[in-house]
């Protein structure tokens, strides 16, 4: 095993450790209920810039992987009162499912194409989910929650911990993307498609195969939030405003290392936990608008390419 | 194939291929081979079909009709993926190279991809490969560069790099001297006579004519998605119906 890797599951060891411990340690709920979405988002962005990032494939449809978890664990709980490591394994898997479905009817098309054909699935599925009364339709659904189990004192705190636990299941998998030479196929295809193919690269398949690990991702990563908020209902589940928060973090932290939509995530994440509770959760939006706009105009290739910038006239100045 | 069946079979052989964009018919009814290790001219006045030809040879367009034979496989319906780990490659017209990747990580996605990865088994026997190539293409020393940074020549020697890093037996070199200086066509015509001196068959596309008479061992030239004329260089030059088209009467 590489150093690198050896390094990097030490430092996810320690960051769950950390989290564990604050999960005994720190009483007030509130901590976890915020720390909870920034996770959750770090967890949607790593796994959007997958297929966004690295093949260079706009999916506008994060909403609607993240709905189909979401739904998920609401059809699982209802029907079987399904425990919560089984509504995120059944969610990655039907998320998955989905990708490859997507996939095969959409990654066809190029650009912007692509896209739209995302944003009507996110549509087509919400308008199904919407319609389907044992999932509550459109007024939505209660849920209780179960008892509390073992180390964990309070549900949040738990749920805290297993959405840090898909954070480093989500970066390893990038990472092990990143490093592999699917990673170097994929980011072929996006500088140019039709001479990866040509150089041997089965672009069909490496796209198929990130957007089924994207949505396998996006999916386990919504499926606690049906217990997190101990409601769902269309509306917020199929929520546009996953789509757009999800690539303004990836795009803002950027797409060229894992570190980038990691970085995104906690920056506008932490943002917009502040601004909901200073101003209102409305002005989250159009923040989210000002930064995007700043970060296209000021640092096209996001803060990793900052970074890189700086520490490349640093070494110059040596 | 009675024909055949006594010599070594083609390594490329073309039956009856068509491809028309709407009404339009860029190549016609073409039957055609090649043999391993022959440098084959193809020629013809812009609009004639070559490029379209080459296209359906390496999978970029499927034909109508007809059939592409490849080894004595029958490959007219893969991908050009599978053709090219099947051992055909080729450049393009206008160099189409990774942008965001060093010269060297554009060899390495041919070699992680397409070319005997059970040989060339750790990343740093890859590497190694990439930089032997890199050597005999005169790109060593832009090994680490980004491909935006160089120069229009260099541009093409990375492209016929890349090529031969598939670990190619047919190599499709699409024009990879337009626009270059009379040296620089020198260079790169040492380059390809070097590399068919390995055994692989190349098809040039060229309208310089020098460099087709100097490298070719057969010509074949197309016009309007037909064969006009096919064989020795010097025939094919002297036909009156090649002159006829290049001159346009």
């Amino acid at each position: 095993m590489p150093r690198s890797t050896l390094m990097f599951w030490f430092a996810a060891a320690v960051f769950l450790a950390a989290v564990l411990l604050m999960t005994r340690l720190i009483g007030n709920e509130y901590p976890f209920f915020a720390g909870y979405v920034i996770l959750q988002f770090i967890v949607l962005a790593v796994a959007w810039s997958i297929l966004g990032g690295y093949a260079g494939y706009v999916n506008f449809g994060t909403n609607a992987f993240f709905g189909i978890g979401v739904y998920t664990a609401v059809l699982l709980i209802k029907a079987f009162g399904a425990p919560l490591a089984v509504q995120i394994a059944v969610a990655a898997i039907i998320g998955s499912l989905l990708g490859f479905g997507v996939g095969l009817l959409t990654l066809r098309m190029r650009g912007i194409f692509f896209s739209i054909a995302t944003i009507a699935l996110a549509i087509i599925i919400e308008t199904a989910v919407t319609n389907w009364r044992f999932l509550g339709g459109a007024a939505g659904i209660q849920l209780q929650r179960p008892p509390v189990t073992a180390p964990f004192d309070s549900y949040v705190k738990m749920l805290f911990f297993v959405q840090a636990l898909l954070v480093v299941i989500a970066i390893a998998t990038t990472r092990t993307i990143q490093n592999s030479r699917i990673g170097r196929g994929l980011q072929a295809l996006r500088d140019d498609e039709l001479a990866a193919e040509c150089t041997g690269v089965p672009t069909l398949r490496l796209k198929l195969l990130a957007c089924a690990i994207s949505g396998a991702l996006i999916s386990a990563g919504g499926a606690p939030a049906a217990m997190y908020l101990q409601y769902a209902n269309p509306e917020t589940a199929f929520n546009l405003n996953y789509s757009v928060s999800v690539l303004a973090m990836s795009l803002i932290g950027g797409t060229a290392h894992w570190i980038g939509p990691v970085l995104g995530a906690i920056l506008l994440g932490t943002t917009q936990q502040l601004l909901a509770v200073t101003i209102s959760s409305e002005i989250n939006v159009l923040v989210l608008g000002i930064m995007l706009v700043l970060f296209v105009i000021v640092a096209p290739k996001g803060l990793i390419g900052l970074m890189r910038q700086f520490s490349m006239r640093a070494g110059g100045q040596k | 194939m009675t024909q055949l069946a006594s010599a070594e079979p083609a390594l490329l052989q073309i039956e009856s291929l068509t491809k028309s964009f709407g009404g339009f018919v860029a190549v016609d009814n073409i039957n055609m081979d090649v043999r391993r290790g022959e440098r084959f001219g193809l020629i013809g006045p812009n609009g004639s079909g070559k490029t379209t030809l080459v296209n359906c040879i390496s999978g970029a367009l499927r034909p109508n009709a007809g059939a592409v034979f490849f080894a004595s496989e029958e490959v007219t319906q893969l991908p050009p993926s599978r053709r090219a780990r099947q051992g055909i490659a080729r450049s393009f017209q206008i160099p189409r190279p990774f942008r965001s990747m060093t010269v060297v990580e554009n060899l390495l996605v041919a070699l992680d991809f397409a070319s005997g990865r059970a040989v060339l088994e750790t990343a740093s026997h890859r590497r190694d490969a990439a930089m032997s190539i890199l050597g005999r293409m005169g790109l060593a020393a832009k090994a680490g560069v980004l491909t935006g940074t160089l120069t229009q020549v260099e541009l093409r020697k990375m492209e016929l790099a890349r090529a031969m890093a598939t670990g190619p037996k047919l190599l499709i070199s699409d024009e990879a001297m337009a626009g270059l200086s009379t040296s620089e066509i020198d260079e790169v015509l040492d380059l390809l006579l070097s590399l068919a001196g390995d055994g692989i068959a190349i098809i040039m596309i060229e309208h310089i004519m020098q460099a087709v008479m100097r490298f070719s061992e057969r010509v074949m030239c197309l016009d309007a998605g037909r064969i006009i004329a096919i064989g020795a260089p010097a025939e094919v030059m002297a036909n009156a119906r090649v002159q006829e088209a290049y001159l346009g009467t």
